[in-house]
C-alpha cells in the first residue's frame, strides 16, 4: 500500500509538471502577476539610450505642437504632479526640470508607458529606482497621452 | 493493519498532500480516496478552473471561492455592513442599504443567481436575496461590487429568491410569509386565510446595464413558497414555485402546516402574465413603499429613490397563467433539468421524489385534467403531470442539481447524503455521505442548459469534528466531490464564511478576462474628486468641512490639516490618483466613529469624521500600498468652537515659524 502511494504521488508531480492551459505566473516577483499585462521587451534590442517598449521613434517639431502642450499638463496635474516636481527637485520621483536634455524622448514615453518592464530590465530606470527607492507606479498613460506629456516636458524645459 | 503503519501512511499522506483510503472507513479523516487530493491541488501561481459564489446565509454576503481547490479570494458585502472596506460607512455607499424602514445595515442572503444568456451562463452579473427584510441585490461580476438593491414591497421572508430566466429576463422574488396586504393591516394573526396574501414578484434585468425593477407582482392565495426555477428550453415561459402550509396555518408550523399529504408546486406562466399586462389587465397599486438603490461607476457614489407603486395581476382572477400541482409533503426544492422537461420537486418529509413532466403538465392543462381548485386556482391532478417517482431515496430531500449527463443529485438533510439517480428510469446510481446535513447542493452550471458535470459541491449545516474545535461556534463547510466516474468521490472539505446556503459555480473564463483593473481616474466624475494633487482643498460651510484630499504612494495630500473646531463634522473625500492594479489606498482616522475606506486606483471614498476633543488628531493609509507606506500619515487640529485659529491645509510645508 505505500508503495503504491508513492508511485500516485510520483505519477501526480508529473502531470503537474506537464499540466496544460492554466495561466502562468512570472517567477519573479513583478508585482503584476499576468503574462498578458506585461509587454514583452522589444524584441530587437534597440538603442538603450531608447529604452524598452513599443516606442521606437518620435518625431519632434518645433516650434512645439501648443495643443499637445496644454493636454499634457492636464494629464501631468492628474498622473504624475503628486511625486514629479516641475523644478529639479526630486519629490518622490526626480524633478522634471532638464529631462529632456537628459534623456531621449523614446526612452521618456517608453518609461511612462512600459513602467514595469523598465524597472526590471532597462539600466537607467533600476539607477533611478536605486535613487528614489519607490517604484514609478504604472499610471496606466496611453501613448498618445505619453506623447502629449513629452510635449509638456519640453515645454517646461524651455522649448519654443 | 497495525498502529505504527497506519501513522506512517498518514504522515505519508499530510507530506503528499494526498489522502489515502483507510481500512476502516469509520472516522471523517479515512472516507476520501487515494487520488483525492491531486484532483483539487492547484499549484501556487495557477488558476482555478471555476469561480464559486457563495451566498453568505447570515452574514449578508457573497463569498468568491476557487474550485477545485476551495480557496476563498473574496468576500462580497451585499446586504451587510462591511467595516474592512467601508461599505455601508463610507458616505457613498450608505445609501445602498437604505429600506422603507429606513438604514438596515443586515441581512440574510440565502440564494444566488447567475445571470444567463440563452440558458449558460454568461458572467455578467451575481444576484442575491434578502431574506429578512425582502430585497434582492445585485453583484457585477466585473467588478464584484454591489451594484444596485431593491426592495420587495407586499412581502415577508424573500426566501423564494433570486431565481433566473434563461436570458435573464426576470429574477423574481416568491414571498415566504404570507403577509396582510392592501389599505388595512392591522388584522388579527388568525385572519391569515381571509386577509393574507402571498406574492410572487417579477423582477425584470435591462440586458444593457442589468438595471432592476419590479415588473409585476403575482397576488396568490396564502401559503408559503420556499424555492423556486424557471423553466428552459420547451418550458422556457414557466417559472415553478414550492410552496407548503397549504394548511394555511398561522401558528406551530411545524405541526400544523405538515397535516396534508401533499402540498403544492406553482406552475406560473409569465410569458401569459406579461400578456395580461400588456392588455391593461393588472391593478396598479400605490399603497406600497420602497427602496431602489444603484451605484454610479462614474461618480462612485449609491443614490436610493423610494418608490410607490406596483402593478399587480391576482392569479385567482385571471385563471390561466397559474396552476398547483400537488406534491409531496411540504416541497422544498423545485429544480428544472438541463432540457427544461423535468421538473424535479422535493418533498422534504417524504420518503420519495417526484418528478413532473412539462409535456403532460401542459397537455393537462389543454385537458382541464384538474381536480378542483385551491384558492380559485385550479389544481392539475397529481398523475397527470407525473412522470414518475424517485422511490426510497433516502431522508428529507432538499435540492437537486444535474450534470447534463441525464443524472440527478439530490441532497439528503435528514440522512446526510447526496444521491445520484437517472433522470430517465429514476432509479438510484450512488450515494455518498456528506459531513454533515447537507443543504444545498451545486454543480458548476448546474441550474443552466449546460452543467459542467465534473464536480458536486456540498453545502452542509453541521461540521461537529471535521475541523479542530473552535468552542461552541464552528467553521461551516463544504465538500466538494467529483461526479465524472459512475462513482461519486470525496475530494475536499473546506471551510466557508458565514452560513452558505445555495451557491453557483461559473467557468472561469466567462468572468477572469473581464474582470475591472481600476477605475480611470479621467472618468471619476464624483463631485468631491481631486483628479491631482493641485485639486486639493479644504472648505468650510458653516460646521461642515470637506477635504479634498489625494493617496498616491506614500503621501496624502493635505497631510497638515488646521482650523478644524470641536462641533465640526469633517467629510474626508479620498480619491486615489493609482493608476495601476492592486493598488488601493486606505484611510483612518483616530476616534472616527465608523469604519476605514479602501480606496480603489482612481476612485473616489468619504468618510465622516466627528472629531471629539480638542488636540491633534492622527490620519494614515491603512492598506500597505509601498515601502513607504508607514511613511503615509497626516494630521489634523481641532480647536476648541470659538477659536480664530485659520483653516489652512498642505503637504511638504515647512514652518519654522511653528517652533516658537
Amino acid at each position: 500500500m505505500k508503495k503504491t502511494s508513492l508511485i500516485v504521488v510520483a505519477a501526480a508531480t508529473i502531470i503537474f509538471a506537464c499540466s496544460p492551459g492554466k495561466p502562468q505566473v512570472a517567477q519573479e516577483d513583478t508585482s503584476i502577476p499576468q503574462a498578458e499585462t506585461v509587454p514583452a521587451p522589444a524584441a530587437n534590442q534597440q538603442d538603450p539610450r531608447k529604452g524598452l517598449g513599443e516606442v521606437k521613434h518620435v518625431t519632434l517639431k518645433t516650434p512645439l505642437e501648443q495643443d499637445r502642450v496644454r493636454r499634457g499638463e492636464e494629464i501631468y496635474e492628474m498622473k504624475c504632479g503628486a511625486c514629479h516636481k516641475l523644478t529639479d527637485e526630486r519629490l518622490v520621483g526626480p524633478g522634471w526640470k532638464g529631462v529632456t536634455q537628459r534623456r531621449h524622448p523614446e526612452w521618456i514615453m517608453n518609461m511612462v508607458t512600459n513602467v514595469d518592464v523598465m524597472l526590471d530590465q532597462d539600466a537607467e530606470a533600476q539607477k533611478l529606482l536605486e535613487l528614489c527607492l519607490t517604484r514609478m507606479p504604472n499610471q496606466n498613460v496611453s501613448i498618445g497621452d505619453a506623447r502629449d506629456v513629452l510635449e509638456f516636458m519640453r515645454s517646461n524645459d524651455g522649448q519654443k | 493493519m497495525n498502529t505504527n503503519k497506519f501513522i506512517s501512511l498518514g504522515v505519508l499522506a499530510v507530506a503528499a498532500s494526498l489522502t489515502m483510503i483507510g481500512c476502516k472507513p469509520k472516522g471523517p479523516q479515512t472516507v476520501t480516496t487515494g487520488g483525492a487530493a491531486e484532483k483539487v491541488y492547484v499549484a501556487p501561481g495557477k488558476y482555478d478552473e471555476f469561480y464559486d459564489i457563495v451566498s453568505g446565509g447570515f452574514n449578508g454576503q457573497m463569498s468568491v471561492y476557487g474550485l477545485p481547490s476551495g480557496r476563498l479570494f473574496r468576500i462580497i458585502p451585499v446586504f451587510s455592513l462591511f467595516p474592512e472596506n467601508g461599505y455601508g460607512f463610507s458616505e457613498e455607499t450608505k445609501p445602498m442599504l437604505n429600506t422603507s424602514h429606513g438604514f438596515v445595515p443586515w441581512d440574510d442572503l440565502h440564494h444566488i443567481a447567475l445571470s444567463q444568456t440563452k440558458g449558460e451562463h454568461d458572467g455578467r452579473w451575481a444576484f442575491g436575496n434578502a431574506n429578512n427584510t425582502p430585497r434582492i441585490g445585485r453583484v457585477d461580476m466585473k467588478t464584484f461590487r454591489t451594484m444596485e438593491i431593491i426592495e420587495l414591497p407586499n412581502s415577508g421572508g424573500n426566501h423564494s429568491s433570486p431565481f433566473i430566466t434563461e436570458n435573464s429576463e426576470y429574477v423574481v422574488a416568491g414571498t415566504r410569509f404570507s403577509v396582510p396586504v392592501g389599505e388595512n393591516r392591522d388584522v388579527p394573526v388568525s385572519s391569515y386565510k381571509k386577509n393574507f396574501r402571498g406574492t410572487l414578484s417579477f423582477v425584470s434585468v435591462d440586458p444593457a446595464n442589468g438595471g432592476m425593477k419590479i415588473a409585476f407582482q403575482l397576488a396568490t392565495p396564502p401559503v408559503d413558497f420556499d424555492l423556486s426555477r424557471a423553466g428552459k428550453g420547451p418550458s422556457h415561459g414557466w417559472f415553478f414555485f414550492s410552496c407548503y402550509n397549504t394548511e394555511q396555518a398561522y401558528t406551530l408550523l411545524e405541526v400544523n402546516a405538515s397535516q396534508r399529504d401533499k402540498d403544492f408546486i406553482l406552475a406560473v406562466n409569465w410569458k401569459k402574465a406579461e400578456e395580461y399586462l400588456k392588455a391593461g389587465k393588472a391593478k396598479k397599486i400605490t399603497n406600497v413603499k420602497y427602496a431602489h438603490n444603484y451605484l454610479d461607476e462614474k461618480t462612485h457614489t449609491a443614490t436610493s429613490e423610494m418608490l410607490n407603486e406596483v402593478m399587480e395581476l391576482d392569479i385567482a382572477q385571471l385563471k390561466d397563467i397559474a396552476y398547483f400541482i400537488p406534491c409531496p409533503k411540504s416541497p422544498h426544492g423545485c429544480d428544472t433539468d438541463p432540457s427544461g422537461e423535468y421538473i424535479v420537486a422535493s418533498g422534504k418529509l417524504a420518503a420519495l421524489i417526484p418528478v413532473f413532466s412539462f409535456k403532460k403538465i401542459q397537455d393537462a392543462i389543454a385537458n382541464k385534467d384538474f381536480d378542483g381548485e385551491f384558492g380559485g386556482v385550479p389544481i392539475i391532478k397529481y398523475e397527470s403531470a407525473l412522470k414518475g417517482e424517485v422511490q426510497k431515496p433516502g431522508l428529507g430531500p432538499l435540492h437537486t442539481e444535474f450534470d447534463g449527463r441525464g443524472n440527478a443529485y439530490t441532497s439528503m438533510f435528514v440522512s446526510s447524503e447526496i444521491v445520484k439517480w437517472d433522470l430517465n428510469t429514476l432509479q438510484v446510481l450512488d450515494r455518498v455521505p456528506t459531513y454533515y446535513s447537507v443543504g444545498h447542493l451545486s454543480v458548476p452550471g448546474g441550474p443552466t442548459a449546460k452543467p459542467y458535470g465534473k464536480y458536486v459541491i456540498a453545502y452542509n449545516k453541521i461540521t461537529k469534528d471535521r475541523y479542530l474545535p473552535t468552542g461552541p461556534e464552528l467553521t461551516q463547510s463544504a465538500q466538494i466531490y467529483s461526479i465524472d466516474g459512475d462513482k461519486m468521490q470525496l475530494l475536499l472539505d473546506f471551510p466557508t464564511t458565514g452560513e452558505p446556503h445555495y451557491a453557483e459555480a461559473i467557468a472561469a473564463e466567462k468572468v477572469a478576462p473581464n474582470s475591472t483593473k481600476i477605475y480611470k481616474i479621467e472618468d471619476n466624475n464624483h463631485p468631491y474628486v481631486a483628479r491631482g494633487e493641485k485639486q486639493t482643498k479644504v472648505e468650510r460651510k458653516g460646521n461642515r468641512v470637506d477635504v479634498y484630499m489625494t493617496a498616491i504612494r506614500s503621501h496624502l495630500t493635505p497631510d497638515n490639516i488646521e482650523g478644524v473646531k470641536l462641533g465640526d463634522e469633517v467629510y474626508f473625500h479620498v480619491t486615489n490618483l493609482e493608476q495601476d492594479w492592486d493598488i488601493p489606498h486606505g484611510f483612518a482616522v483616530k476616534g472616527a466613529a465608523n469604519a476605514e475606506i479602501l480606496i480603489m486606483p482612481g476612485e473616489t471614498q468619504t468618510l465622516k469624521w466627528k472629531p471629539t476633543e480638542v488636540g491633534v488628531v492622527p490620519f494614515y493609509c491603512t492598506d500597505f500600498c509601498s515601502a513607504l507606506h508607514q511613511e503615509m500619515q497626516g494630521y489634523v487640529r481641532v480647536s476648541p468652537p470659538n477659536s480664530n485659529v485659520p483653516l489652512k491645509f498642505s503637504t511638504g510645508k515647512i514652518e519654522p515659524s511653528g517652533e516658537k
